[in-house]
Order: C-alpha cells, then structure tokens, then sequence
C-alpha cells in the first residue's frame, strides 16, 4: 500500500492504495466519486475523462500513485457554463459519457487557448470541425456529437 | 427515480401546451453535474466485487476448474463455478402467455452446467474485497474443456439454414404471384446479394449490477431496459416471490437494445451475493460485455428486383439468412421493410435462421429493418442506375396505395411528402446524376437516398396519477429512460392533460414498485404511456367531479366530463371552474389517487385485431452526401437529412436527438462497425471500443433532422415513437451516395476503403 495525497474538487485526500490502483478506480471506489465513468478501462473512449492540474486525462489509464500531490477534478467540482449549454444544446441523451465530454470540453478549450495545434488546425479558428477533432476522444454512442458540438460553440464564442 | 423541474425556472403560462415544445430533458441537470448515479454506482457496506472467467471455446464441456491460485490470493471471499455453486433455477420455457418469458438472454442456467455453448460463456465468478483483487484473481482460475465440433461461420452454413417461424406481430414470409418468374421476364431487373457484419450495441454504460439480499427480500441496481420483466425473471430464478424483488434502473448508460435482456452478469451478481452474503457488484469489462450479451446477427441477404420501362416493380424478392446461437436467440423481421415499402404484382419475401455456436444474437435498434433496408433500399438504388431514372422518381413511383402483400390500409403514410420536402431542402435537383461527376476541390461527391421504416406498436401501460391538495401532481409509471427523453416527455404529457405547469409535476419511473410499464424496446414506450397518462387523466377527472357533487357552491356541480376541461390548474366548464387545490380543500382532501390499468389479452386481442385493417409505421426519407477521397478512397458523410413521419412531435428537442442518434449509429453500421468472429474458434476478435469503431466526434456532420409533425389519429396523442426508424435506411443513404461518388456498388457492409479501391 502506499499513502497518497491528492487535492480532489479542492479537498485534500489522503488516500491508501496499492500501486495498481487506476486514478479512476480510486476515484470512483475510493472516494465515492462516480461523476468519471467507466466505458472501456482502456483509454479508447473517453468517459473517465478528469483535470488533473486543468489538464484533460484519461483516468482509467493513470495509476493513483502516479498523481500523488496533484489537483485532480472530477465533474463533481465543475461549475462552468458548458454545463448548462450541453443541456439547453441536447448535448446528452443516457448521460453516461456527459462528465468525460464536458471535462474534456474544458481541457480543449484551454488547450486551444494556449495555442496547441490539432490535426485541423487552420485559418478558421474553433469551428465545428477543430472541435470535432479535438473532441473525438470522446465516444458518444446516443449521437449527441451535434448538440455537444453546439454547446462548445455557444460557450467559447 | 422521481424527477421535477425546478419550480424557479421560469415557465410559459398554463394555458399553453407542453406537447410539441422543445423543452430541455428534466434530468439534464443530473446528468451534467455527475449527481446521476448509474447502476454500478451504489455504496453499500461490506460491498464485494465479483469478476467473470470466460470460457475459451465455442463449444464442449468443462472437465475441471482449477481455482485454488486464484482462493488463494489475498482478498479473495470466493471463487465460484458449477462445482460448488447452489444452481438457480432453469429459465422458463418461452410462452406468450407471460411475456416476461421472453427476456432471459439465453438459455444457458450459469454455474450449473459443465457445458459450454460459446466462447466467452462466463464459467466461474470470483468475489472479492476490491475490483482490482477479482480481476486478477479471475486471471488465475484455470478450467480445462473437452472441445466438441462448433460451427461459428454464417457463410459457410447458411445452407443449414431453416424457415424462421413468424411470430404474432412478425411474418418470416411472403409469396404474391410468381415472383422468380416475373423477374425472368422483366426487362430491367438487379439481382444482388448483400452481407451485413454482426453488430455490438456498444452502450457507453458496459452493464452492471449491484445485487444485496436481505433475507429473501433483493434489490438490485440494474442497467436494463426491462424493469418490469427483470424483476419477475430474478424471482422466477431465484425462487422468492416477485413482490420481494425491487429492480431499480433510475439511469442506464445507454441500451439500443442490448439491456432489453436479462444476461449472465445480472444473474451473477445476484447468485454471488446469495452465496456469499455480501452485497455484490459486477460491472462487465467492455470485453465481458461482448463475450455475455448478445449483439445483432451478420446476415446474408439476397434482394432481386424487376421492373418495367416504365419503372414500375413486376418482381420483388427477399431472401435472407440470419443466425441465432445455440442458447438462444431469434430470427428478425429483415424483410419487413420489403413486405411494406413498394407496390408490385409478384413479391416472394423469406427470412430463415441457422443456429451456430455463438453467444445468443439479441435485439440491436431496429432489429431486422436496420439490415433488411441496407439490403432493399442499396438494389432499389441499382435498379434507378439500371433504368437510368432518378432513385427519388424510382420510389415514389412505387409507392403503394394499400399493402402490397397484404392489401391493408396504409394509416397516415406520408412517404411523398417526406421525399418532396426532403428533395426540396437538400438540394437534390442539384445532383449531377452521372457517377464521380461532381467534385469539391479534389474529392469525389456523391448524393444518396434511402427510405427509412419502422413499424409502429405499443403495449399497455399502468399509470398512477396523485394529485396533492396545493394543485401538484405526481405521475407514477415503471419506464425507463436511457436518454430516449422518457422522463421529460411523461411530464409534459401528464402536465397538459391535467391543465397544470410543467413545474407542478413531479414523474416517477425506473423502478419495479411503479406502475407496471412495457420495457423500452419497439419504440413503444412514449406511446404507450401516453395512452395511460391520457385514460388515468381522465379518470382523475371523473374522480374529482364525485367530490364537487357534495359541495353545494362548487360551480362545477353537476357537470358531465365532456363538459369540463383541464386547465389553469384545475377543472373549468367555460369560464367558471375551480383550482384542483379548491377542490381538494372543499372536499376536504390531502390528495387524490387514481391508477390507469391496462389489460394485456384485451391489448393483445385489439392490437391484433386493428393489425389485420390498417399497416402503421414511422417512415422516412434520408438524405446522405458523401465524400470520397479519389486516392485513398475514404469516405467522409458531409451532410446529412432526415425528413420523418413520427405522427405528433412531443418533444421537438429530445426527438431530433433521438432521430439524430439512429442515424450517427446509421453511419457507423455504413462505414465502420463490425464484429470480427474467430472462424477458428468463434471467439470475438474486436471486442473493445479500440478495435470496434463507433462513430466519434470527427465522423459525424450536422445532421438535419425534419419531422412532418402530423398527427396519426390511430395512435394516443398521434404519436409514433421515434427511437428506431432513423436507423432504417441510413447505411443504405451513405452507400447509395458511395455508389454516386465512385460509381461502385458496395455490397458488403462496411464500406471500407478496400472495398472501394
């Protein structure tokens, strides 16, 4: 077992884990806090997706170990305006992989604040399809991809 | 599960109807704030965490488990296999007479059977104190087989393949005139033979389940779609009576059919908790999802047309081979939409099933109409590029007046309207009919049409209706809401047949203690309720004019039902009337209660009955555009309309996301999606969201979606649901409009690149 400390939505937590213990697993099963969901335990779809220091990961492909010391946020401690936007957009439909969209939303949008390019990045600024590129880590198997695309638009323009 | 709008939220005024608004979906907020807590989800003390060993051949028996590495890690409570394990009960025989039947997954009773009838099938659970502890524990259990021959190939047995039975709302088969002999004759005709891959659902939410006993009293946490049939299926299996199981399924992560069934992981958990006497949680791996429920066949389907110079079909045929698997599973109406969609003299229609040694098939979104449109809808396309006439000028030509097969009426078909008006918004006059002549740039542009069809059912559904003295309201009934609106539209439903603000009303659903309420499957359940909140609305009414008749000032004394109108939060004949509160406060009344039950033989009987004059469905026309990279050949949907005849609208918002949904997953049945079977060994080779490809972000384009919004006067509030017709003809719109690009006919699904080069 090995004693981390994490600031979690803005409180400290001391935490015991063994050492293959997934961020996500200790998030979820260790602290109750289930907003970062479980859609692959693989990285391939994006439903875990948390801030750690403002920063988009996937939390099922970091071990709890590895962020000792870090500021993780989940959608617990989010408060941010692309939250109601995905509602009045219909951005979601089962909700399921609603907490990984919108932390990854928020994540892109400072990526692309702080000038990080995409494999589309052009003359056009954040139109739909940078967000597309930037957002397809994220399944979404209802299909809101139009309503998601729509509430980033609405928030970052 | 009981959800409201919050009463600060400014509404619009009373006297206006909540039914086809576009309102945001009640449980947005939940869903946003990560406060929606999905079945795996539950604390509970003392929790244990169960994980699946799955069996590594398609078909044999297990001569022995070796399980003593994996009892002997730390943390492990148990390990549990059909040596050890008191058995459940078998499923019961499938009867129509009790439906819920109908909902085991599979055959297959687990843990107490050393067969094994596919590759995949769970063998042995192992519970332990963490999930990471069963997971590696599960890795060290050791069952050895004696294999036996297993057939897992569609194609290379579908000469096994028998007549599939049709069923109460499904015929398997058709003849009308001499159809081969017909398309001998005619002098335009395509014969094609299409394949379709089998499909996994692929719900964002891998099942779960959270099972805690007390005593004989379970409650289990479940994703399903099934709440209802769920409940009397554990019961039957694990011998307590129904009313001492409580399924509660207030959110799932998505179904499309998948969470329709009971599957293995859900009687695990449930025979594990029992075992051990802990509460228990299984949350399938992506992989275990694959390798326990069941996913859409592959299918082989032959489409024959022949027409006239002049366009018009003398000779349908539909043919097709699909697979179930050796615990269960059934054949699907892929030849429905053929049965229905155009008018000809000579139609001959077959769907036969061979059973091979794979896990079940299951329903997947429309289920059969999905493939059985790719198929149809890809050679009407051919036989429009045969004739040299425009695909749309093709199908309206064609256009039935009665049943083509069985000559009933047609309710509320609106197919013209939806081509015209689909034609008229997408630009389709602009279309260069030759193929690879239009371009963008250096891709290659190709336009698409298909149509899109759905039948339209619904079931009986029981609603409570409790009406509180300060003019509230709470509408109980057992849906449930995977995303499809269901909670939203229940309320605006409930709120304008009762007169009261959207604010005021409070549903409750998700859970076995409701109102008994179909599953969500057929696109069926907003009908439904809607009948229920319809008759229990009225009978509130009934209820409330009996208390008026013992209040002597009450100036709605007297008064007969079709007098009185709901409104204003209370019950008016013309302009005098009083609020439900003053009703209830003259009474002298807290509350009202008031249940809508429905029949299921009486359904039955009428839903038969109507069934023999009218054919109903959702229908629609699809619009794809296509771009096609000429060297690499990649295709690329750039644009995308639905034109739809649902009947009434009731949620403008939640549908067109519905609609959208269908299509997206249109999309990835096209180009993409494909279950890749082991011919070796029947065993998945794809089963993760890496390697089976779901449309992502970057795949999907704007799609319009345009309902006709009329309403079907055959149906409760003129509704037809919405959840599956959109699907239908998609892969078919993207494929035609591939044929348009490139001037290559597709016949294999997906259109991969290699296919094209």
């Amino acid at each position: 077992m090995t004693e981390i400390r994490m600031k979690v939505n803005g409180s400290v937590e001391s935490l015991d884990v063994e050492p293959w213990v997934s961020l996500l697993d200790a998030l979820r099963e260790r602290l109750g806090l289930t907003g970062p969901k479980k859609g692959c335990d693989q990285g391939a779809c994006g439903a875990c997706t948390v801030l750690a220091d403002g920063v988009r990961i996937n939390a099922c492909l970091a071990l709890a170990v590895q962020y000792d010391g870090r500021e993780i946020t989940t959608i617990e401690g989010v408060t941010h305006p692309l939250q109601e936007a995905f509602v009045r957009n219909d951005g979601l439909q089962c909700g399921y992989c609603t907490p990984g969209q919108l932390c990854s939303a928020i994540g892109m949008l400072a990526e692309y604040e702080a000038g990080m390019p995409s494999a589309v990045t052009g003359s056009h600024g954040l139109d739909d399809a940078e967000i597309r590129e930037r957002m397809s880590g994220n399944l979404c198997r209802c299909g809101a991809y139009n309503g998601i695309v729509d509430a980033i638009k609405e928030v970052s323009g | 599960m009981s959800i409201k709008y919050a009463e600060t939220e400014p509404r619009t005024g009373t006297t206006e109807k909540y039914v086809g608004q576009a309102i945001d979906r009640v449980d947005g907020p939940a869903k946003t704030t990560g406060e929606a807590r999905y079945a795996a989800e539950y604390p509970y003390p003392g929790l244990a965490y169960a994980a699946l060993v799955h069996a590594t051949i398609p078909h044999g028996r297990i001569t022995g488990i070796d399980t003593a590495e994996a009892l002997a890690v730390r943390g492990v409570i148990d390990v549990l296999t059909h040596q050890n394990t008191r058995p459940m009960k078998p499923a019961p025989k499938v009867s129509f007479l009790d439906l819920s039947t109908l909902v085991a997954g599979t055959s297959v009773n687990y843990l107490a059977t050393d067969e094994v009838l596919w590759n995949g099938q769970p063998v042995a659970v192992v519970v332990a104190e963490t999930p990471e502890t069963a997971r590696y524990a599960a890795s060290l259990v050791r069952p050895s087989y004696e294999e036996l021959p297993a057939a897992v190939d569609l194609a290379a047995e579908q000469g096994n393949a028998v007549p599939q039975k049709g069923n109460l709302i499904s015929e398997a088969e058709a003849t009308k005139g001499d159809a081969p002999a017909a398309l001998a004759a005619a002098p335009y005709k395509v014969d094609l033979t299409f394949t379709t891959p089998p499909h996994n659902h692929n719900a964002i939410e891998p099942h779960a389940t959270t099972a805690v006993w007390d005593g004989d009293r379970l409650t289990v946490h479940e994703a399903t779609q099934n709440i209802t049939w769920t409940r009397k299926h554990l019961a039957q299996r694990f011998e307590v009576p129904e009313r001492n199981v409580r399924v509660l399924s207030p959110y799932v992560g998505g179904g499309f059919g998948g969470k329709g069934s009971v599957w293995a992981g859900t009687l695990l958990a449930v025979l594990a908790a029992r075992a051990t006497g802990r509460p228990v949680r299984l949350a399938l791996t992506r992989e275990g999802v694959y390798h326990t429920v069941g996913g859409r066949t592959g299918s082989i389907q032959r489409v024959a047309l022949g027409a006239g110079a002049d366009g018009k079909l003398t000779a349908v045929l539909h043919t097709t081979v699909s697979r179930t698997g050796r615990s269960g599973g059934n054949g699907e109406p892929i030849t429905a939409g053929t049965r229905h969609l155009y008018a000809a003299p000579n139609i001959h229609l077959r769907q036969s099933t061979v059973r091979l040694d794979l896990l079940a098939n299951t329903f997947m979104r429309a289920p059969g109409e999905s493939i059985g449109t790719f198929a149809l809808e890809s050679a009407v396309d051919e036989l429009a590029w045969e004739l040299g006439l425009d695909p749309v000028e093709l199908r309206l030509l064609n256009e039935p007046d009665r049943d083509p097969v069985g000559g009933q009426r047609l309710a509320h078909r609106r197919l013209r309207e939806a081509y015209a008006l689909g034609a008229e918004r997408f630009g389709w006059r602009e279309r260069d009919p030759r193929a690879g002549a239009m371009r963008d740039g250096r891709w290659l542009v190709g336009m698409g049409v298909a149509t899109a069809y759905h039948p339209s059912l619904r079931m009986p559904a029981n609603v409570t209706i409790r009406l509180n003295a300060d003019g509230t309201a709470v509408v109980r009934c057992g849906l449930q809401e995977m995303g499809m609106g269901t909670a939203t539209v229940l309320g605006q439903m409930a709120a304008d047949e009762l007169g009261v603000p959207l604010a005021s009303v409070r549903v409750e659903y998700g859970d076995s203690d409701l109102p008994v309420a179909p599953g969500a499957g057929g696109s069926t359940q907003t009908a439904s309720a809607a009948a229920g909140v319809q008759d229990a609305a009225a009978k509130l009414k009934r209820t409330l004019l009996g208390l008026v008749r013992r209040s002597p000032g009450s100036p709605l004394r007297g008064r007969k039902p079709d007098e009185v109108e709901a409104r204003d939060g209370g019950l008016y004949a013309g302009a005098a009337g009083q609020t439900y509160a003053e009703i209830l406060a003259a009474a002298g009344r807290d509350h009202v209660e008031v249940e809508s039950k429905a029949g299921m033989l009486g359904f039955m009987a009428r839903t038969l009955r109507e069934r023999r004059r009218w054919v109903r469905a959702a229908t629609g026309a699809q619009f794809c555009e296509v771009r096609v990279d000429p060297d690499t050949m990649e295709v690329r949907v750039s644009r995308w309309l639905g034109v739809f005849d649902v009947g009434t609208v009731i949620n403008a918002r939640t549908a067109a996301s519905q609609l959208r949904g269908g299509i997206v997953m249109g999309i990835g049945m096209a180009l993409s999606e494909q279950t890749l079977i082991d011919h070796r060994n029947g065993r998945i080779m794809n089963a993760s969201l890496a390697e089976y490809h779901v449309p992502v972000h970057a795949d999907i384009p704007r799609i319009d979606v345009h309902c006709l919004n009329e309403p079907d006067s055959g149906m409760p509030l003129g509704l037809r649901g919405v959840g599956e017709v959109s699907i239908t003809g998609a892969a078919a719109a993207v494929a035609n409009a591939v044929r348009h690009a490139t001037g290559k006919r597709v016949l294999d699904l997906p259109i991969t690149l290699d296919k094209l080069l």
